[in-house]
């Protein structure tokens, strides 16, 4: 992967006190050089260490770590670029502002040491889209937790970043704040071209911004692959989230019903109703369907509420801890993922292989985002 | 108002405070830096060295450089002899005494001040493309200079203070070493000087609470800046 980030790192983490022991973080993935790569896992896996690590904050133990050609760590060469020489915009998760300095000083800062900053107009481009304009005479002291995050974003793009490590810039932020900067950062992703390794805990975030994940669990990569892939993967379940969990389908918008608020959304296994989306047909969009909420037949159902009735076939039964199994289906090629009882499983005599109807409720599917999924769908 | 001889005693100590707290600054700035360092070795041992005249008794402070400094003594021969240097019995002297009695108040403004500043900016500073001098002079220096400043108004409000270690060491001359609590107390033992001594120890308190308030002031100012 030319141009992209290869990490391949091993650590000894010394644990907080009283916990003891230590915990080894032993990481190896690669990311694109286009596009953003959600580094996901719960809180304690590993994230934060690896992006300091690929940041410089943090050396690890034993390893190598490029971006591109440039070898930014390399242990059994000792090279270890420092932080400042990396090039790599680290937006972290409480904004880290200079205080004593305003709006327009913090933007600068980076600016001002960076050979790669951008010139005048593409500073002012930065400004615009992160709608910080009004904001360059404060000091952070007086900005909400969310202007504070777009100042950040904005600060450490102008330094003209070959990578953007976003730390769960969000995390801090309530839903309402975190729903203002995520069209921020879906402009971030479809404007500068900067590839970002994002961190994250939220499957919510990673689903609407991510093209890929990397999974990672107690210090270890557990996956990789695209969005796609790695959720229609039921032994991730417990890693993506047993109630969140479900299927990340891409597709491009069909046909709009204005009149009932219904668009259509054609994927590779045939086409979805799914609540009005505002945007021109062909427009790419990703779906995510959850698991909890596909019903399963074993003939037509009729005189359903359920708009999304689709033929599909067992692809593969887990059976979970509790009352619960998972299923896989295959549904011409896409997989979907369903949760029921495995009960239900034993009453209906389901087994890989049999063909079903999967019932997909049209207001249980949410647009995961609006271009996630570029030039991949269909 | 006050006599030739008060006022003279007045703008002395301000100058002797004021040498003695500039003087001392660079050592404080240098033991501070050292200090905040987590893992500096003898930490405890040189905070323990620095904090030793707040403990000792100033008299104490004042025999020591004398018997350093006095002109018999060989470092007080030697800057005699090699550069002229005479601090027994100067207003110099006295501001040397005032300097490293009032050290330790600068040196806990300083390290505090340097540890109050959060290092996950110092962080962000680095990815930015700030070298270790360039983080000090543009993020750490700036936030923590209220503070310092508010350790150096302190420690000048102490030196027009100090007693004890000045006139051990360079005795009570007119005009030359006799400070304003020298004067109070040349003042309480004539005959007749108590309305001298009063008026003086009026001006003493109200010098006092000006440096008091400027250094909570600055204080102030430091928690505002260095708060997330």
């Amino acid at each position: 992967m030319s141009g992209g980030l290869s990490v391949e790192i091993a650590h000894a983490l010394a644990r907080s006190p009283g916990r003891g022991g230590a915990f080894a973080l032993d990481i190896r993935f690669e990311a694109p050089a286009e596009g953003v790569t959600a580094l996901f896992g719960p809180s304690g896996s590993g994230k934060t260490s690896c992006a300091n690590a690929v940041a410089g904050l943090l050396r690890p133990d034993a390893g190598r770590i490029a971006l591109g050609e440039e070898v930014l760590f390399d242990a059994a060469r000792r090279r270890h670029l420092p932080p400042r020489r990396r090039g790599i915009g680290y937006v972290f998760q409480e904004a880290r502002l200079f205080p004593h300095l305003t709006v327009a000083a913090n933007l600068d800062y980076g600016a001002r040491r960076s050979p790669r900053a951008p010139g005048a107009a593409e500073r002012g481009r930065i400004v615009e889209m992160l709608g910080i304009g009004g904001l360059l005479a404060r000091r952070p002291a007086g900005l909400s937790g969310g202007e504070r995050s777009r100042v950040a974003l904005g600060r450490a793009l102008m330094s003209g970043p070959r990578l953007m490590l976003l730390d769960e810039p969000l995390a801090a932020l309530d839903a309402g704040r975190k729903a203002e900067i995520l069209p921020y950062l879906e402009r971030l992703r479809d404007e500068t071209g900067v590839p970002i390794l994002h961190i994250s805990h939220s499957l919510d975030e990673v689903t609407r911004l991510a093209d890929r994940m990397v999974v990672l669990n107690a210090g270890r990569v557990a996956a990789t692959g695209s969005v796609e892939e790695i959720m229609a993967r039921l032994d991730l379940f417990p890693l993506t989230g047993r109630f969140e969990a479900g299927a990340v389908i891409a597709g491009r918008v069909e046909a709009a019903d204005a009149g009932m608020q219904l668009s259509a959304v054609g994927f590779a296994g045939g086409r979805l109703l799914v609540p009005r989306i505002a945007a021109a047909p062909g427009t790419p969009v990703r779906l995510r369907v959850r698991a909890r909420d596909v019903l399963l037949a074993v003939q037509r159902p009729q005189g359903l509420s359920a708009r999304n009735i689709l033929a599909v076939r067992i692809a593969e039964i887990r059976a979970e801890d509790g009352p619960y199994a998972d299923i896989r289906l295959d549904c011409a090629g896409t997989p979907i993922l369903a949760r029921i009882t495995q009960a239900a499983v034993a009453e209906l005599g389901l087994a890989p292989g049999r063909m079903v109807w999967a019932v997909i409720k049209t207001v249980s599917i949410a647009r995961a985002s609006g271009s996630g999924a570029r030039g991949r769908a269909g | 108002m006050l006599t030739p001889e008060e006022t003279e005693a007045l703008l002395l100590s301000l100058r002797v405070s004021g040498v003695a707290v500039l003087g001392a600054f660079p050592f404080a700035l240098g033991l501070g830096l050292l200090l905040a360092r987590p893992g500096f070795p003898g930490r405890g041992l040189l905070n323990g060295l620095v904090h030793l005249p707040l403990v000792l008794p100033p008299v104490v402070m004042g025999y020591l450089l004398l018997v350093a400094l006095g002109t018999r003594a060989p470092l007080g021969a030697w800057l005699l002899e090699s550069f002229g240097i005479r601090l027994v019995f100067t207003w110099e002297g006295a501001a040397l005494a005032a300097g490293i009695v009032t050290l330790p108040f600068q040196v806990r403004a300083i390290r505090l001040a340097l540890e109050a500043v959060d290092p996950g900016l110092m962080q962000a500073a680095e990815t930015l493309g700030a070298g270790p001098l360039d983080r000090f002079v543009s993020v750490t220096l700036p936030l923590a200079l209220p503070g310092i400043l508010a350790g150096a108004m302190t420690a000048f409000a102490a030196a027009l203070g100090e007693f004890g270690a000045i006139i051990t060491f360079v005795s009570n001359i007119p005009g030359e070493t006799r400070t304003l609590p020298l004067a109070i107390y040349t003042a309480i033992q004539s005959p007749g000087g108590e309305a001298a001594a009063a008026r003086l120890a009026a001006l003493s308190i109200a010098l006092a609470f000006a440096g008091l308030g400027l250094a909570e002031w600055l204080a102030a100012r430091a928690r505002r800046l260095t708060a997330p």
